[in-house]
């Protein structure tokens, strides 16, 4: 089985050059310690950067909403200038599912506090501890992050039927297409979100290296977090503009 | 963000692949990703010419069978268009700097190993080539390509009853853009996170070779307008096809009621634009970037204004965030708008003057090196003039007004977006043939490259100007039979000759590039005697790019003609054993 400590002496090697066999264990552990703070970084950067990309698409829906929304229309039959846009009743499960979506962005949290308490702990260890500490970690909090995040899809996929149920289809009125339109959207980012905590299962399951563990979930995480406070955004954007 | 993260991991583990699909098909190295989107490109930028030029040919004889086409239908006019301005600006002038050179070149000048995330890079690429894919069979589907132009307008892009194109064509329009806009916006991430994280030490940003300045800024114009198009793609595709209103109002296509209303054209105007600038931008600056490059090392001479070089490119970049309303002064916008996108859009000649006039000033006193990238180089400074000068007047409404809808505009873009662009790949081709293959190119052949491509741009796009001033109108396909174009029809002529020389120049480069492969003359590792990192490493780099070791790096990119140093220019990675010379 791979241990903690040879990945972190190829992964501390100049790049492509030869390891360096007379480092010390204290030497390998700082140097993981300091590999494992650039890839997080490195991570992060691209995290960040890549949510900047998102942001960019919500911030086009959300321009589109207000010049949609104050449009007026001509009405053929009396010739006349209204507005066509009508507050749409928003399904009440919406505030269920916020709060499924909040408890889970706080497991979230706490798998990945979990985990990164677990790395912080492998490296400074000197010997092989690290590695048999690495068996305890166990992956409830992040199954439990995953069926919370299902289970909020499953909420807005009922809100859906609950919404054309009620007569309100995507094309019925702008109000009703751009519910759609930021609900759908907003779900197919989380269901990124569940896909990237799968892989993180998989990964601990694999037993990849703990650091690789923890960078995956610390970007998970993030990702997650990012992910609920688009939904706040995006329900008080179709509950106070409406 | 899963896959980046994998990514990570093998920027550092994944070995030199052998397998021939590993190798160069599903490959992780940026070089080899480089070589993939340059490849892409110069396969469409051949699809692209040979549109122009029917159009060119159907333009003077309107009544000429084509191979393959016939007569020209008014509506297929408008698909090759359509297809000729896509191909062109999105997998040409967006490709070709960014995908192929960044790729190739970003990780080597700042010396890194690879990307950030390589199997994102990866990803991006083989995106971007499905997108490619999906475009060109619109050529392929009833009704055939779409007629909506790359702008894409609605509601004509919106309804697929609107003409011949417009049904599966339009779809598949909207579909590829969305493709790549989405690889553009994974390679954004990985320029951007590669640019700021994995410099080498002592690469600070102030000693970063303008190039890289350009790559890292034309990264962050694509990450924020990429998104927008995105956006807006995925609501025009809502309108056609689940039939929303967000684009579409209240019309009647063929005496029928197209069933939306309330929508806004000048919506999608607005997202689509807010792209569409930054756009130019994107496709411009990598160019801008090399340029600076070259004209300094073919100068010997340290840049001039290098800080100023910066700043100026972050300036364009933000001020082309201001400027999109500057296309829609037709459209009616408000006089208060249109002014303010009026001011906005002439301050951008400021920043652009400020690295004109830097250009000049590395030429000045230098002991020019006349190089094919060289010549290319000079090339593009001319057309960035030419067609940047046309940019103020277009900038004020009453003059865009009646310029708008003729070949003035044509002609503009064409000089500075797009031929300035191309002769920034043809100079970056020539520069970095050596580095890539290990071969020089022909140098006789490129020069007789250069000389056509030059005055046979002028010949092209120079008329067209008188053309549009004479109210030649632009998207008409033909005007032979319109009384006072008539009179036009020489222009057009010499215009659509002056295309055909200029076309057939550029087989003379297709044949250099892959004869100069095979049988060129073998190339050092730095043949050009230029400072920055590529130009320390073997030729053509290892898989690592540094065979083992990374680079540590001393000095400033442009440090040529360094009093008192041993030969006239100090390589980024030699020892700084001296205090004077220029500050970087």
């Amino acid at each position: 089985m791979k241990n903690f400590f040879s990945t972190a002496v190829s992964d501390a090697t100049p790049i492509g050059g030869a390891p360096s066999v007379a480092a010390g264990q204290i030497r390998q552990s700082r140097e993981s310690s300091t590999l494992l703070e650039a890839r997080l970084r490195r991570a992060r950067l691209g995290l960040v950067v890549g949510l900047v990309g998102i942001v960019m698409i919500f911030v086009s829906f959300t321009s589109a909403y207000v010049v949609r929304q104050g449009l007026p229309t001509v009405d053929p039959r009396t010739d006349t200038l209204l507005r066509d846009w009508f507050a749409l009743p928003l399904p009440r499960l919406l505030f269920v599912n916020t709060l499924v979506l909040l408890v889970s962005s706080g497991t979230m949290e706490l798998a990945r506090r979990q985990i990164a308490r677990q790395a912080a702990v492998t490296r400074t260890s000197f010997s092989n501890l690290g590695a048999a500490s690495d068996r305890s970690w166990n992956a409830s909090w992040l199954a439990l992050t995953v069926v919370l995040g299902l289970s909020f899809l499953a909420g807005q996929w009922t809100a859906w039927r609950e919404l054309t149920a009620r007569g309100f289809y995507v094309s019925t009125n702008p109000s009703s297409s751009f519910f759609y339109l930021l609900t759908g959207a907003h779900g197919v980012h989380l269901l990124g979100g569940v896909l990237a905590l799968l892989v993180a299962m998989v990964a601990l399951l694999l037993r990849r290296p703990i650091e690789s563990r923890a960078v995956i979930l610390d970007i998970a995480g993030w990702y997650w977090h990012f992910m609920a406070v688009l939904w706040i955004y995006i329900l008080c954007l179709l509950k106070f503009a409406r | 963000m899963a896959t980046g993260e994998f990514a990570f991991h093998e920027t550092h583990a994944h070995a030199a692949p052998r397998s021939f699909i590993r190798k160069w098909v599903f490959s992780l190295d940026h070089k080899v990703i480089g070589l993939q989107y340059y490849f892409l490109a110069l396969t469409a930028v051949f699809v692209g010419m040979l549109l122009s030029l029917l159009m060119r040919i159907h333009l003077i004889w309107p009544n000429v069978s084509l191979p393959l086409l016939g007569e020209l239908k008014p509506e297929t006019y408008l698909s090759l268009l359509t297809m000729h301005g896509t191909i062109m600006v999105f997998f040409v002038l967006t490709t070709a700097p960014q995908g192929g050179f960044g790729n190739y070149f970003l990780p080597i000048q700042i010396g890194a190993a690879d990307m950030a995330f390589p199997v994102l890079n990866m990803l991006s690429f083989w995106v971007t080539f499905l997108a490619f894919l999906v475009l060109l069979a619109a050529f392929f589907v009833t009704g055939g390509a779409p007629l909506h132009g790359w702008t894409g307008y609605a509601p004509l892009s919106a309804l697929p009853s609107a003409g011949p194109g417009q049904g599966a064509g339009a779809d598949l329009w909207i579909i590829s853009i969305a493709l790549f806009c989405l690889g553009a916006l994974m390679s954004a991430l990985n320029f951007i996170t590669t640019t700021l994280d994995m410099r080498a030490k002592g690469m600070s940003l102030m000693r970063l070779p303008l190039t890289c300045w350009a790559w890292f800024i034309t990264a962050i114009l694509g990450l924020l307008a990429f998104g927008v198009l995105f956006a807006a793609g995925i609501l025009l595709l809502l309108d056609r096809d689940v039939g929303t209103s967000f684009f579409v109002p209240l019309v009647i296509v063929n005496g029928q009621i197209a069933g939306h209303r309330g929508g806004s054209p000048l919506l999608w105007q607005h997202l689509f634009w807010f792209f569409g600038h930054p756009e130019v931008y994107i496709a411009i600056l990598p160019a801008m970037g090399l340029c600076s490059q070259l004209v300094s090392v073919f100068s010997r001479k340290p840049i001039f204004g290098y800080r100023a070089m910066v700043y100026a490119m972050l300036s364009i970049g933000v001020l082309g965030f201001m400027v999109w309303g500057h296309h829609m002064f037709m459209s009616g916008i408000s006089p208060y708008s249109a002014f303010a996108f009026s001011v906005m859009t002439m301050a951008i000649g400021v920043p652009s003057a400020i690295k004109t006039f830097n250009w000049l000033g590395t030429l000045w006193g230098g002991r020019i090196r006349f190089t094919p990238p060289m010549l290319f180089a000079i090339g593009f400074v001319s057309l960035f003039v030419t067609g940047g000068i046309s940019g103020p007047f277009l900038a004020q409404p009453v003059l865009d007004i009646p310029l708008h809808e003729t070949y003035f505009v044509i002609a503009h873009f064409h000089l500075i977006m797009g031929v300035a662009s191309i002769f920034g790949i043809f100079a970056a081709t020539y520069y970095w043939f050596p580095k890539m293959f290990g071969r020089m190119m022909n140098d006789r052949l490129a020069k007789l490259h250069f000389w056509i491509s030059f005055v046979g741009t002028y010949a092209v796009f120079m008329p067209m100007h008188y053309y549009g001033m004479a109210a030649g109108l632009r998207r008409y396909s033909q005007s032979t039979d319109v009384a006072y174009m008539h009179s036009l029809l020489p222009l057009q002529k010499f215009i659509t000759f002056a295309a055909f020389v200029t076309i057939a120049g550029q087989f003379i480069f297709l044949f250099n590039l892959f004869w100069s492969m095979k049988a060129g003359k073998k190339a050092t590792d730095n043949p050009w005697e230029a400072t920055t990192l590529e130009w320390t490493t073997a030729t053509p780099p290892p898989h690592d790019n540094f065979g083992g070791h990374t680079p540590v790096v001393h000095n400033g990119p442009y440090e040529y003609s360094v009093p008192g140093a041993p030969r006239d220019y100090v390589m980024q990675t030699d020892p700084r054993t001296m205090e004077v010379g220029h500050k970087a």
